[in-house]
């Protein structure tokens, strides 16, 4: 710093967070410290307080600002993320620009992190002296206001998104709502009841679906998936890939003549989770939205011979075209709703179970599958043959879920699950039911209450984690029969069970590329796969990403009148958003300074944001200060130097650095 | 009215800076023209004691060329230090310890094994040089070699830094051209602390090959490339040129003669550590994301140091290794004056 420059005058606030920080840190201690030995830095006052965030602890900053003239100001306490945006107003508001307000965190890095009260205070007081350098370092900065698109792109038409499009489309704004397959419904299209209500799925989603696909405020694009994210909050370049239908959607009428001529079947491993057929040029199901069908063409005739197009032959309005190529588009919007649901645990891993290898252990979703009228059994619950109903049934919990061996979590809705198909089985076949758990959890409204009811109409409870299914019989009643060993746990003894079926209740697992979607929309996931959300309480639908929500079972295990209520919470995210018509974004940006470029271009492929232009004719390379996010890459790999990111300029990290790395036992001894 | 004062002085350094202004060709009569030679032991006889008898800044124009080795090194410095106006760290050793830098990769020991004790050394007597010796006429002494090599800024104070190993001789005439301009009124003196004789950015800008978006998938030693394309980036070529991080002025030479930059002219304006942003730099224009993949390309680097410090390992933040630091305690990056 040269000499000629003013002193600053900083002050420094030291936050207890109640005991969060005081009970490890010495506040008191740091304080003096600040005040006496970091005044050759400018600090002229420093103060402590319990809750620095309170109205009555920024307040301290507002007057000392305006009767001490301070011109920075550091606060020394929770993480960033948490409070800069508190404390920055605090200056604001006594008129000191905002960008001149630094946050330590002596709480997340230190008094959370540690434990020796000694050492944690020197730690707390190098943190304060490397922001109290830092911030001497700062420039005065003004937030940039940019419009906000209206229009809005929601990822996955299951009922979380479903929800969320109709909300924003119905509010009066267009919604792209993506679904990867040919149909929206997502999961609970396949459902036959749903808990605990016991309503028909279809007959509550059919309609919603309908709306979706009606709406003249929803652009449908099923059979399509995301394949490119650009821009940030407010301007989002998205690319679409259309997979090619071999249905032209204008010509076709949905008559379904196409679908009745095809002459080959397959197994439907999606929708009838493979244990049902479907032609292949289908339509998943009667009701799918949109009606229009599509052309499985690795499976297609014609696509392996060459001959057949019994479709093309028939169809009516001339609507089949083998010749459809995949197409690309692109789409702006200025925020992004993700829905994209879940998998189901693969039952196979559990071997011990024997599903894939004993022909009467079902899964969930092929129960599902059974139960629905329009199923492959049409809704009669039968074994395997396809005709024998089952005279007792055992239904295991927590297949997948609570385990270490899978997956630590429980996946919240298979106690349900299991409850319905107890009482689906009792109702249709009058079978003996045994459900097999570890523990109930039946916490939601009317939870509890269908649990009862399930108890009072007969079905056995077992509580116990199952050993094994078995179907090698140590006695005649065993003989023929799938035995379920089991620990019971109340009654204190090993037992052995037959019966005639088994089904799984497999947990939910997140989907099998959800990590590859997060980062294409640069959003983070916890370890398991589940999309993390900006605050796991308090802001379960933002992600850190500013302008991407998430919403359903994409964020963990939920059941529908959850998805449902986080599908319609994201949405009002959003249209809070778009209503605000702009948004402010952190002035933090970089530029090039055009002398020092020499053109070499390392920088050029490097912005995630194509940023980075460079010009031909004067050999230098410059950077669109509306699509850079500040994200510091060009920065960091610039040789020359000629890149400054503001609030992150070689100034400012080296005097924090100086900070750090401060004596504090020595400065100013 | 007398002519103002000049001097130049050879500390650690391989003498080339001298040559080069001696290079510099009639130009150097400008120089007898204009100033008196206080100082010079490489043009002409001068003994330290007529240095020592001058008033404080009795000199105007001082270049230091090379880096500080020795004690002597160190007392010279402090001595022209005080009796110039303008102290200038004149070529690589001087400004950021250059070759002879290198040497802080050792520790001292190490450095006197090699130099006297080594197989390719003949010393059958097992000479070992000591600090002061008995002769009959008395005690002979000579200088002690510090811990570790310096710059000069890292011992004294310096007005001005002129890059280059050596700095091109145009670079040379036209920094006399000014000092004469300045003397007679007809310029300004750049601010002190100022790079003189060098671009503002770097050598890529002064080099005329052609260059797309770098993706860079192998490096490669030049003689393993066969033809070497005249006309495109090197870099781009899988040569590891230092060219982007590198500060302009020398009219991008080596390029130019098909040659790697090596990074003579030291780090661009403002950047801190050299070897840092390059290794970040061509870090981030490698393609490939398999870690094994990665260490493949970094494997075409077998000496990173060689590679990313070799003019600029005194300079840079870490100064020197491990084994050859022993006076640490002291923040680099305050240190450089940052
Ligand atoms: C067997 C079973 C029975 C259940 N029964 C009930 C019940 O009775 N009552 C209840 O409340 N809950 C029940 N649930 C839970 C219920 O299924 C979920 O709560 C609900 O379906 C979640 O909806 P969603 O929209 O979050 O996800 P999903 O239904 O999984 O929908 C996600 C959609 O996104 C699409 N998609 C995924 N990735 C992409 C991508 N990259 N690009 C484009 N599209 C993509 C998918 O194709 C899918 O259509 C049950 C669950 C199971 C397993
Ligand atoms: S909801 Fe019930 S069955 Fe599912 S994992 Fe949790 S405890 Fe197990
Ligand atoms: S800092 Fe650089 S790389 Fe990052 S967004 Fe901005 S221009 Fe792109
Ligand atoms: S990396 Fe730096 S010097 Fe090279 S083109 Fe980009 S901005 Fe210019
Ligand atoms: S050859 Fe070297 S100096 Fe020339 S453009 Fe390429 S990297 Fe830059
Ligand atoms: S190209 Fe590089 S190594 Fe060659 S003279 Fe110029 S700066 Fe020195």
């Amino acid at each position: 710093m040269s000499a000629e420059t003013k002193k600053p005058k900083v002050g420094v606030y030291v936050c207890h967070c109640g005991t969060n920080i005081s009970h490890t840190v010495d506040v008191e201690q740091v304080r003096d410290w600040a005040e006496k030995t970091l005044g050759a830095e400018g600090v002229v006052i420093s103060r402590d307080y319990k809750f620095m965030c309170s109205s009555l602890g920024q307040e301290l900053i507002e007057k000392d600002i305006k009767e001490m003239g301070l011109d920075r100001v550091v606060v020394a306490a929770c993480s960033p993320h948490l409070h800069e945006m508190t404390f920055r107003g605090a200056s604001k508001r006594a008129g000191l620009n905002p960008y001149l307000t630094e946050l330590a965190s002596i709480r997340e890095q230190v008094s959370w992190v540690h434990t020796d009260k000694e050492v944690a205070t020197e730690k707390a007081k190098a943190v304060v002296a490397g922001a109290v350098e830092r911030v001497v370092q700062n420039e005065p900065l003004e937030d940039i206001r940019v419009p906000i698109h209206p229009d809005t792109l929601v990822v996955g038409g299951g009922i979380a998104g479903i929800q969320a499009a109709l909300e924003i489309a119905n509010a009066g704004f267009k919604v792209y709502l993506v679904e990867r397959e040919p149909s929206i419904g997502g999961h609970m299209a396949q459902f036959d009841k749903t808990f605990p209500t016991l309503d028909c799925a279809a007959c509550i989603l059919t309609p919603r679906m309908f709306e979706a696909g009606m709406h003249p405020n929803i652009e449908l694009l099923t059979w399509s998936e995301v394949t490119n994210v650009a821009g940030y909050v407010g301007n989002f370049t998205v690319t679409i890939k259309k997979k090619p239908r071999y249905v032209i959607e204008e010509l076709c009428t949905g008559c379904g003549i196409c679908v009745e001529k095809c002459p080959k079947k397959v197994v439907d491993d999606v929708y009838e989770a493979g244990l049902g057929y479907r032609k292949v040029v289908y339509t998943p199901f009667a009701q799918a939205v949109p009606k229009y069908p599509v052309i499985d063409a690795p499976n297609c005739t014609y696509f392996q011979k060459g001959t057949c197009k019994a479709c093309e032959k028939f169809c009516p309005t001339n609507a089949i075209d083998f010749n459809q190529k995949e197409e690309f588009i692109n789409v702006e919007v200025g925020n992004i709703i993700l829905a994209t649901g879940y998998d189901l645990f693969d039952a196979r891993r559990v071997s011990n179970y024997g599903y894939g290898r004993l022909a009467n252990v079902f899964t969930s979703i092929e129960f599902e599958r059974m139960c629905n009228a329009a199923g492959p059994t049409s809704g009669n619950i039968v074994l395997r043959d396809g005709k024998t109903q089952p005279k007792s049934v055992g239904i295991i919990h927590c297949v997948g879920s609570r385990d270490k061996n899978y997956n630590n979590y429980c996946s919240s809705i298979c106690c349900m699950q299991s409850l319905k198909f107890a009482h689906l089985v009792k109702e249709r076949t009058g079978a003996t039911v045994y459900d097999f758990y570890i523990d109930m959890r039946t916490p939601m409204k009317a939870y509890d209450e269908f649990y009862q009811r399930v108890m009072d109409e007969g079905t056995l409870f077992v509580r116990g984690k199952v050993a094994q299914v078995t179907n090698a019989a140590r006695n005649e009643h065993e003989e023929g029969k799938l035995i379920i060993q089991v620990e019971d746990t109340l009654a204190g003894k090993q037992r052995r069970i037959p019966v005639d079926m088994v089904v799984l209740s497999t947990g939910m697992e997140p989907r099998h590329d959800a990590k590859e979607t997060s980062h294409l929309f640069g959003i983070g996931c916890s370890s398991d796969g589940w999309f993390t959300e900006k605050h796991p309480k308090l802001d379960p639908i933002s992600t850190m990403t500013e302008g991407i929500m998430i919403a359903g079972t994409a964020t963990g295990p939920k059941d529908i009148p959850a998805s449902v209520a986080q599908g319609a919470a994201a949405a009002a995210r959003v249209l809070d958003k778009i209503l605000q018509k702009e948004v402010v974004l952190e002035p933090i940006k970089a530029s090039v300074n055009q002398e020092q470029c020499s053109g070499c271009r390392i920088c050029n492929g490097l912005c995630p944001y194509n940023a980075i232009l460079f010009h031909e004719d004067r050999m230098v390379s410059e950077i669109n200060p509306a699509l850079c996010q500040g994200c510091g890459t060009c920065v960091a790999a610039c040789p020359a130097g000629a890149i400054n990111g503001t609030g992150f300029s070689n100034a400012q990290i080296l005097a924090q650095i100086d900070g750090l790395l401060m004596d504090v036992n020595l400065a100013g001894a | 009215m007398s002519k103002p004062k000049f001097a130049m002085y050879w500390s650690g350094s391989c003498g080339g800076c001298e040559i080069a202004v001696i290079n510099i060709h009639e130009k150097i009569l400008d120089v007898d023209a204009n100033f008196d030679i206080a100082f010079w032991p490489v043009a002409m006889d001068a003994k330290v004691k007529d240095v020592e008898a001058l008033e404080d800044g009795a000199i105007l124009l001082t270049l230091w060329n090379g880096s500080i080795r020795n004690e002597e090194n160190e007392h010279m410095a402090h001595l022209l230090r005080k009796k110039s106006k303008i102290l200038v760290a004149f070529g690589s050793c001087a400004t950021e310890g250059c070759i002879p830098g290198l040497a802080n990769l050792a520790p001292l020991h190490e450095i006197f094994d090699v130099a006297f004790h080594t197989i390719s050394t003949d010393n059958p007597q097992g000479i070992h040089p000591q600090p002061v010796t008995k002769v009959p006429e008395g005690e002979i002494s000579i200088p002690l070699m510090k811990d570790r090599v310096y710059t000069l800024a890292q011992v004294v104070d310096v007005d001005y830094y002129m890059p280059g190993c050596p700095p091109e001789s145009h670079q040379i005439a036209a920094v006399i051209d000014l000092v004469i301009q300045v003397l007679q009124g007809k310029a300004e003196l750049p601010p002190k602390g100022s790079v003189i004789g060098a671009g503002g950015s770097t050598v890529c800008e002064e080099c005329p090959r052609k260059r797309g978006v770098k993706t860079i998938k192998a490096f490669h030693r030049i003689q393993e490339v066969a033809p070497v394309d005249p006309d495109i980036c090197l870099l781009e070529q899988g040569v590891p040129c230092n060219g982007p991080a590198t500060r302009s002025g020398c009219d991008a030479r080596c390029p130019n003669v098909g040659a790697q930059c090596i990074g003579c002219y030291g780090p661009a304006e403002g950047v801190i550590d050299y070897g840092a942003r390059l290794v970040t730099a061509f870090a981030s224009v490698i393609d490939a994301t398999e870690p094994e993949e990665i260490e493949r390309i970094l494997d075409g680097i077998p000496d990173p140091t060689g590679q990313f410090y070799r003019f600029n390992l005194a300079d840079s933040l870490f100064r020197a290794s491990a084994s050859s630091f022993k006076k640490n305690g002291q923040s680099p990056a305050k240190a450089s004056g940052a």
